[in-house]
């Protein structure tokens, strides 16, 4: 449960920024008004509890914070989680598909690599990952775009789906999982180069324990012990791994959901950039904080339940 | 010195890449000679093709020179990826070292305040920073900095953990040397070559955020930069596919060289890391 004071620490964290910030959430609704007297903002900010001492302005936030209020939109005009739920399934959707294929593809990758250890196979994926870490993703979603929306229109450009075409059932699915294919693309490259290395290098570890030596003095063919026998031990790093890059994953998806219009999180904090939304952009941060939270959690019960010799503290 | 080029140099790419690098560098300190004059002037030939009316890699919307512009980008990404960098291992040695050294309350309660920080998704927290303090080379030079150093600061734990109950630092406290003096002028020397390492990994981690930055309109309006090309090429995408691709490869390519110049120093200068990963 070590996660709770480090969700506090980010929720105080995230009060006094918002506090750090030109002008308080009166000033805004003044600017939308376009004027306003500084009696009627004294008024407003009494209304909103904006002229108590900051300690007593952090107890509300806390409390609002813990009954999932995250406070108004006034650019959507709608509650902050609100918008944050509604938006929160298409950054899901992307992102589950990003982990099976970086994680999947990544794995067999680096199996690949391990098997083929110093041929041009092993050296042409590390070259592959080497440009992979160094490609900035917003260059990679631009370029897909040119070659396979512009170049040949084999896939869209941009959103979730073909809104005007009023596709239902089946037909629906098909036409998210179209729009689907290249941002996943974009997003998971990175993370595919990431699970490459990491599953080369701990495909090797493996195969210099004792074990192996047991295996093959055993007469088990080569086949039998990279399958059944490495394969199994050399996952598990990779396992944790993935749990550690999913706040990486997060910050990666404003970027991809900004060059392909995803109308996920990413997106909304985009837009919530342009229109200084700050109210909305603190929720967004604060929600990713507590899905990195949650998600190493996860992970480390998948790790005992994957490697019975580790508990749970 | 010798030896360490000895070392350095066994590995090829690492060569390759320090070449392209110097070249990047030099590129950025002649900008002002080749291309004088603002990067944002524009021009009334707009949307050439590479090599169309003098512009080596084409123009933009409104005419100004792609090519200018990645010289003058060079020059920013550098410098951010540079300062950054030198602040964030500034803060993560102090941390590090003040936790690694007297270990305990002091240890405990700076490694909680480094895992808040690790936990913290960075691109948004970054994001975040630069959209409050509003975007300029200093905001975005503080947003880098304030996401990048928690990994020096395990770093130089680890190793001021390793070395505090070494003899030569047990025969410098029986001499009756400071603690300061000890963690600076003893300690801290020992541990260089893997910050130097961490160090020279994260110009490049620095320069892919500084980008990302820009791309999303965070980054300084009044500097030139490759993300603010690449973002403001992105509505001609369709009409003009060169404005936003140059940039890019610049970006791969000076985030390449240095990734490689990183894995060089770290096979040149500690052998032990070479597992990194």
């Amino acid at each position: 449960m070590q996660g709770i004071p480090i969700i506090l620490a980010i929720v105080v964290m995230n009060f006094f920024l918002l506090n750090l910030a030109e002008g308080d959430a009166v000033d805004v609704l003044a600017g939308e008004a376009g004027s306003a007297t500084p009696e009627y903002m004294e008024k407003m900010r009494a209304k909103f509890g904006l002229d108590q001492p900051l300690p007593v302005q952090l107890a509300v936030y806390l409390k609002n914070v813990v009954q999932l209020d995250l406070g108004y939109s006034f650019r959507h005009e709608m509650p902050v989680h609100e918008l944050i739920f509604d938006r929160f399934w298409a950054t899901l959707l992307l992102m589950t598909s990003t982990i099976i294929l970086a994680v999947g593809f990544g794995i067999l990758l680096g199996l690949f690599a391990a098997v083929n250890l110093n041929t041009w196979k092993d050296a042409l994926i590390s070259v592959f990952a080497l440009i992979t870490y160094a490609t900035p993703l917003f260059w990679v979603g631009l370029m897909m775009i040119i070659v396979f929306s512009i170049k040949n229109d084999w896939f869209p450009t941009s959103g979730m789906e073909n809104s005007a075409a009023f596709y239902e059932g089946f037909d629906r699915v098909k036409d998210i999982a179209h729009h689907l294919v290249l941002p996943t693309i974009t997003l998971s490259l990175f993370y595919l180069a990431l699970y490459t290395r990491m599953m080369r290098a701990s495909m090797l570890e493996q195969y210099g324990q004792d074990y192996v030596v047991t295996a093959r003095a055993k007469g088990l063919s080569e086949r039998r012990i990279t399958f059944v026998h490495v394969l199994r031990n050399a996952l598990l790093p990779v396992v944790t791994m993935a749990g550690v890059q999913v706040g990486a994953l997060i910050g990666g998806s404003v970027i991809v959901e900004s060059v392909f219009a995803w109308p996920g999180l990413g997106m909304l904090a985009f837009e919530s950039l342009f229109a200084r939304d700050l109210n909305l952009l603190l929720g967004i941060f604060l929600l990713s904080s507590v899905l990195v939270v949650a998600v190493n959690l996860v992970v480390d019960v998948i790790y005992c339940f994957l490697d019975p010799r580790i508990e749970v503290n | 010195m010798n030896d360490f080029w000895k070392l350095f140099s066994r590995n090829r790419s690492a060569v390759l890449g320090l070449l392209i690098l110097c070249l990047v560098i030099f590129v950025a300190s002649i900008a002002s000679l080749i291309y004088p004059g603002d990067p944002f002037l524009y021009s009334k030939y707009p949307l050439s093709k590479p090599g169309e009316n003098g512009f080596l890699l084409g123009s933009d919307s409104i005419g100004r020179d792609v090519a200018s512009g990645i010289a003058h980008g060079a020059k920013t990404s550098l410098l951010i990826g540079l300062i950054a960098t030198f602040a964030a291992v500034l803060i993560g040695v102090i941390f590090g070292a003040l936790a690694g050294y007297y270990g305990g309350l002091v240890d405990d309660v700076l490694m909680r305040v480094t895992e808040v920080f690790q936990t913290i998704p960075s691109f948004i927290f970054a994001i975040l920073l630069v959209a409050i303090i509003k975007p300029s080379i200093e905001s975005v030079v503080i947003a880098i900095t304030v996401v990048s150093w928690p990994a020096v600061a395990r770093l130089v734990r680890g190793e001021f953990l390793a070395l505090k109950n070494r003899e030569f630092v047990q025969a410098c406290h029986t001499l009756g040397m400071s603690d300061y003096r000890i963690m600076l002028k003893e300690i801290l020397p020992n541990c260089l070559s893997p910050i130097i390492v961490i160090g020279s990994l994260m110009v490049a981690t620095a320069i892919l955020i500084e980008s990302g930055l820009a791309f999303l309109g965070l980054g300084d309006p009044n500097v030139m930069s490759w993300g603010f090309q690449i973002s403001d090429g992105r509505s001609m995408l369709r009409v003009a596919w060169w404005i936003c691709t140059f940039p890019g490869i610049a970006i791969l390519i000076t985030v390449l060289a240095i990734n490689l110049v990183g894995e060089g120093l770290n096979d040149a200068l500690n052998p032990r890391l070479r597992e990194r990963n």
